[in-house]
């Protein structure tokens, strides 16, 4: 699984910390948000996940890489953050 | 697998012309039968279909948004504008229009004016920031039940525990003495009320501006530690912003937790095992358990209107560019396809999907505060106080159902 943030969108709700607090941090200087670790292994998969699905400025964005051993292949938990149906 | 953050779901096009409201539902509806569910008109709305078509008190006619996906894809989506003065933007009542109006404050304005005030605030509410708070929060929430056992039940839980604790938060943040309580207090009832007409709700925006204004004035002379002596001194904001800024932390800061707080009593008084469940919850059990009450209660029950800036598609109903649109928290909250029984408060559930602090860019900048207000105030009423009670039957209870933030009026305990 790899994780990648975009600080312009990030509106410092701070949803991602209290989901992945060892994932995600907020800048003290500005609120944004700080990628902890890119490759989260396995078992922090399904809360990163929710983590972008509940992020409100959908800052967050999560691919598993191909031959990760985290990578989840085609089992994404509908979590909202493939986007919302149209 | 791209799990990426698209927000493309709202897609342009429109060709249909826009059709009558398809149900005699008035906004705001009535509320009716359980004080803990949306109205019934809400939720039948709800049933018919995820984006109905609906007439407001002024004869105008909005989209009545109530499904779980369809709420959150308008809130991500700022082509559909918060912006107050753009025509077509629903208002809920004459003083909530002539609020929005007046001097708009930044949750009434889009991106990139929106994020220059918001992102002034960011840093005061971090997770790490609140988590260092919660020694002086608990210390509040102590010294405000120690004051309700001294003065002996029955009380009014909401204006000796519910009200107090979030209000003594927000005073001890912002930098308001809280000795004014009782002024604001009141000048927010007037404001949050959709009965209240507009001239009066002028009144009250203006004598809370003006009260701020001072504060702010003062605390630039004489800066102190807390946000609005940090907002005072900046160069890039004006007095008057100021002080629209401390207004909606202001209120925000008290109302939503004080109204919470209390609901969440009474709701749990009236279920027993959800109670005793959240007696022996330990600290994560504790978190896990609000959640499911901001889930169960959603009491920014009014909708949080939008208007939209062109043709878009939503769940394959077309709206036109200038369309209102009011986004139904409660309904969404209680959504089948996401929350399973969503009707039935049920602490051990996953409720964190839930969007009682909305959604998108304007989601509420202050809930980590409220979680943490919300976690140590109803955790230690119900271990400090095993035999708590209602003292009056339940029947006799009214509640908030002209307010913009739903609660009940006053919930008299004993212990």
């Amino acid at each position: 699984m790899l994780v990648s943030v975009d600080q312009d969108r990030c509106c410092s709700s701070g949803q991602c910390v209290l989901t992945a607090p060892t994932v995600f941090d907020q800048s003290d200087e500005d609120g944004y948000v700080q990628l902890l670790q890119a490759r989260p292994g396995p078992a922090l998969a399904a809360e990163v996940r929710l983590a972008a699905a509940l992020c409100p400025g959908r800052a967050i964005t999560v691919s598993e890489a191909v031959g990760d051993p985290g990578a989840d292949t085609g089992a994404d938990t509908g979590s909202g953050s493939v986007g919302e149906p149209a | 697998m791209s799990t990426s953050t698209d927000p493309g779901a709202a897609t342009p096009q429109a060709t249909t012309p826009t059709p009558a409201p398809d149900s005699a539902l008035l906004l705001p509806a009535e509320a009716d039968g359980c004080p803990f569910d949306p109205p019934s008109a809400y939720r039948q709305a709800a049933d018919r279909s995820p984006v109905t078509r609906t007439r407001l008190w002024d004869g105008s006619s909005c989209w009545l948004v109530t499904g779980y996906q369809e709420v959150r894809t308008v809130l991500a989506d700022q082509r559909f504008s918060a912006d107050g003065l753009r025509p077509g933007f629903p208002f809920l009542s004459p003083g909530r229009r002539q609020l929005a109006t007046n001097t708009p404050g930044f949750i009434r304005m889009d991106d990139p004016e929106h994020a220059r005030l918001r992102r002034m605030l960011t840093t005061e509410f971090l997770v790490k920031r609140v988590e260092a708070l919660r020694p002086a929060l608990q210390r509040i929430v102590d010294d405000t039940l120690d004051r309700m056992l001294a003065a002996g039940g029955p009380v009014d839980l909401v204006t000796e525990f519910a009200l107090p604790i979030p209000s003594l938060a927000i005073c001890l943040l912002l930098g308001v003495p809280y000795e004014d309580h009782e002024f604001f207090q009141q000048q927010s009832r007037i404001l949050l009320d959709t009965r209240s007409p507009g001239p009066a709700v002028s009144d009250a925006q203006r004598s809370l501006l003006s009260y701020l204004g001072d504060l702010a004035t003062a605390k630039r002379r004489a800066p102190t530690d807390d946000i609005l002596s940090r907002l005072a001194v900046r160069d890039d904001l004006a007095t008057e912003e100021a002080a629209s800024m401390a207004l909606l932390l202001l209120i925000a800061g008290h109302e939503t937790t004080a109204n919470m707080t209390a609901l969440s009593t009474l709701a749990l008084l009236r279920n027993p095992a959800q109670a005793a469940r959240l007696r022996a919850a330990g600290p994560a059990e504790a978190k896990a358990a609000v959640e499911e009450l901001l889930r169960y209660l959603t009491i920014v029950q009014a909708g949080l209107p939008r208007v939209a800036t062109e043709d878009l598609e939503l769940g394959g109903t077309p709206i036109r560019a200038g369309d209102g649109l009011l986004c139904m928290l409660s309904t969404a909250n209680r959504d089948e396809s996401v929350f399973a029984d969503g009707s039935e408060l049920d602490l051990d559930r996953d409720a964190r999907r839930h969007l009682a602090f909305g959604f998108g860019v304007h989601q509420c900048l202050g809930q980590p505060l409220a979680r943490a207000e919300l976690q140590i105030a109803l955790h230690t009423l119900f271990t400090r106080l095993p035999q708590l009670r209602l003292a009056v039957d339940e029947e006799q209870l009214s509640y908030r159902t002209t307010m913009v933030v739903h609660g009940v009026d006053a919930l008299p305990v004993s212990w």
